[in-house]
């Protein structure tokens, strides 16, 4: 009856939720925005994620098998960072330049860094980066309805206020921008599934945005702080970048400041800096300074002088 | 209403209803009883009997005069058969001494209640603690009468009897409550002569309602003022020593500290009703309540056993296993320890016999750390596991040490939320051990 017992250090027993269960999840609550995406800026915009999905697995995978290293692209992480890169990328770039993008990610900032965990900042975001800098027009063609124009945090940069698209087209997504931003709807379907499943907290989605709409009043924005809210790429940022679990500290507190920096930071550059949208390098430059935030904000240890605030 | 409870903690699914309403069955056996001689934290005993020698129920097997130690006494009457190595739960092999069961259960004469013992000086129970063998029931294993001595400069203001039972499965402290609640309050009651100026309290987790409203009853009937019983919040590790106290009094201790300091004593629910029966009773504490249980067991049970009672005939008095296990643990899943066989046998410590199979075990594979600060969260000594498990992989005690990792209680919180299944509470336990290894290597020098 009895063969060969596992012996083994307490405890003995498992939270069901596991890694590749996280991305999973992370993935479903991906998936309103990206249909949303597909609604409104057509097959195109299906094929776009479908490349950086398929470029990011299939770095993964290759660059593992070179480096001899287990495979790790079941967890779902690749995937992950594929979907998000489409998301930050116009439904109109061109895809080869998507495919780099993909490799930037997955190679440069991911596994050169050791792989997933060990990444400093969030892959897709840095991808979108260096897409920006390497080829800054395909990457700022926004088209909706077969018309390019400026998205609305553009029209607000030039001051032509006038021409903003109604705050419903915004809500529902039906405004030029990048793929996986354009329905603040869709991405707020996707934030109660994160929140349900209890794969994410609330803290930092909430605290960014609120810090954003109190900014874009204390610095007179000129549309209201609902308009910049739903503006840009701030909610799928907030919502599925900045709530990255590699790149945001791991203390509640820590994530509260992260949070706050990463609302300053987005407004200072809309309002003042040189591109009219700031959410993916308020994200990026906050993921540096996490090990500081970490260091900063340990918890109380039990007994240790005062209790918990 | 909210409940009183501690900052941190988890939620594991309880499975408590596999033995909650299992009456607890009295089980006698029969052939050779195995007593090991560590059985209690502090000082080993040693063995006071040879080959061959006659012993009663209560007769004294092993013995340390050390002031933490507690005897060892036989559950059986019968004959020595050896005095020799036999493996021991965690798998080690211990002297033990073995008594051929001679089915009588005749008991040593010397073990008659204490006369007028209601009356006597309190400090008169603290012999007959000691001489029963009663250590802490709940696992830990310290002895009693220690506990009950604490250094004169510290005021006792509370003694609180820890009914928590906050390990998933186990039911043996929760039927223990159910089935002898007066036992239970009348040991509080000789406890508290001790100090007279402590308030009683009754700590038991909101999940045993029936628990709770059986001790209020038991208090109430015998007239027990100075005694209530609180509920508490149902959360993993409520019944930590530390979490109670949190819990209970809002106070905190530094990790050098011990419950005294901050004026607690706390003790198991066995534990208080086994110094009213060796008080008033007279009886020795040579049997335990063992909860057996696990998915890969047929019938689970809750048993009331003779202490050296081999594991093997617990499973088989629960119908064997019905599905193979991998993991036959000895305690509970967050925190007991993995047996690599069931030949051994039922200690002081044994609370529960828990048998997982391959399902409920969840052996997955080790993934990189994501950072998701799921362990930080759960910590409730405010530990950052996530940190501490590479320093130890490192060998970085220092930092270890900086980083607080010898706060660790390792109650297993940490592990049980880790996406990537980390052995975090196993790099703390190791981190701990080998920086007292090294403390001792540095005080011998």
């Amino acid at each position: 009856m009895e063969r060969l017992l596992v012996v083994s250090s307490s405890p003995h027993i498992h939270s069901p939720l596991d890694t590749q269960k996280v991305m999973g999840w992370v993935l479903a609550a991906l998936a309103p925005a990206g249909l949303a995406g597909v609604y409104f800026f057509g097959v195109r915009a299906a094929a776009v994620m479908a490349v950086c999905v398929a470029s990011c697995v299939i770095f993964e995978y290759l660059w593992e098998k070179c480096l001899k290293k287990p495979s790790t692209v079941n967890d779902l992480s690749a995937a992950v960072t594929g979907l998000l890169l489409a998301y930050n990328l116009p439904p109109t770039i061109p895809f080869w330049m998507a495919v780099l993008g993909s490799l930037f990610a997955m190679v440069v900032v991911k596994h050169l860094f050791g792989g997933l965990g060990c990444n400093i900042v969030n892959p897709a975001l840095a991808a979108r980066a260096m897409m920006l800098t390497s080829w800054p027009v395909p990457m700022t063609t926004w088209t909706i309805d077969g018309v390019s124009g400026p998205t609305p945090l553009a029209l607000i940069k030039m001051g032509a206020t006038d021409q903003l698209p109604p705050l419903q087209d915004l809500f529902i997504g039906h405004v030029g921008g990048c793929i996986g931003e354009t329905s603040a709807l869709a991405l707020l379907i996707g934030f109660g599934i994160l929140l349900y499943k209890d794969i994410i907290k609330w803290h930092i989605p909430v605290v960014y945005v609120a810090t954003v709409a109190v900014l874009s009043v204390a610095f007179q924005r000129p549309v209201t702080p609902l308009y910049e809210i739903l503006s840009g790429g701030l909610l799928l940022g907030a919502i599925f970048m900045a709530t990255d679990y590699v790149t945001t500290p791991v203390t509640r507190r820590g994530q509260i400041i992260f949070a706050v920096g990463c609302g300053v930071l987005a407004t200072l550059i809309r309002t003042w800096g040189g591109y009219p949208e700031g959410v993916s390098y308020s994200i990026l430059i906050m993921n540096l300074v996490v090990p500081l935030i970490d260091r900063a904000t340990k918890p109380h240890i039990f007994g240790e002088v005062k209790k918990h605030a | 209403m909210k409940l009183p409870t501690f900052w941190g903690g988890i939620h594991p699914p309880q499975n408590k209803v596999l033995t909650a309403d299992e009456k607890i069955e009295q089980y006698l056996p029969k052939g050779e009883l195995v007593f090991p001689m560590p059985q209690n934290i502090g000082a080993p005993c040693a063995p006071v009997v040879a080959k061959g020698d006659r012993v009663l129920v209560g007769t004294r097997l092993g013995n340390n005069d050390a002031f933490v130690s507690a005897p060892i006494l036989s559950s059986v009457s019968g004959t020595v058969k050896d005095v020799t190595l036999r493996m021991t739960t965690p798998g080690t092999f211990e002297n033990c001494v073995v008594v051929e069961n001679d089915g009588k259960y005749e008991k040593a004469p010397e073990w008659q209640p204490l006369p007028d013992y209601e009356n006597i000086d309190p400090k008169e129970y603290l012999k007959r603690i000691r001489d029963a063998g009663i250590v802490g029931f709940g696992g830990a294993t310290f002895p009693t009468a220690v506990k009950l001595s604490p250094p004169p400069d510290k005021k006792i203001k509370w003694l609180i009897v820890n009914g928590v039972e906050c390990e998933p499965y186990l039911n043996c402290d929760n039927r223990l409550m159910l089935e002898s609640p007066d036992e239970v309050v009348n040991g509080l009651k000789l406890v508290l002569r001790l100090f007279p100026e402590a308030q009683g309290v009754i700590a038991i987790e909101n999940n045993k309602p029936e628990a709770v409203k059986t001790m209020e009853e038991a208090v109430k009937r015998l007239g027990a003022s100075g005694i209530t019983v609180q509920p508490l919040a149902v959360k993993y590790p409520q019944g930590a020593e530390k979490m109670l106290i949190e819990a209970l009094t809002g106070q905190e201790y530094v990790v050098t500290a011990l419950p005294a300091d901050v004026g607690c004593i706390i003790l198991n629910v066995r534990t208080t009703q086994q110094i009213y029966r060796a008080i008033a009773l007279g009886e020795p504490a040579v049997t335990r309540v063992v909860t057996v249980t696990g998915d890969a067991v047929a019938h689970p049970k809750n048993i009331s056993v003779p202490l050296g009672t081999s594991v093997r005939e617990l499973v088989e008095l629960c119908g064997g296993f019905k599905e193979q296990p991998v993991k036959i643990l000895s305690g509970g899943p967050m925190m007991g320890v993995s047996m690599r066989s069931i030949d051994v046998p039922v200690v002081k410590g044994t609370s529960g016999i828990l048998a997982l199979t391959a399902k409920s075990a969840m052996l997955k594979p080790i993934t990189a750390c994501l950072h998701c600060g799921k362990c930080v969260e759960a910590c409730p000594m405010g530990l950052v596991p996530t940190v501490l498990e590479p320093l130890v992989a490192a060998r970085m005690y220092k930092r270890f040490e900086e980083e607080g990792g010898m706060n660790c209680i390792e109650c297993g919180s940490c592990t049980y939320v880790c996406p990537a299944h980390r052995p975090l509470t196993q790099g703390c336990r190791d981190g701990k051990a080998s920086v007292m290894a090294m403390r001792r290597k540095a005080a011998a020098k």
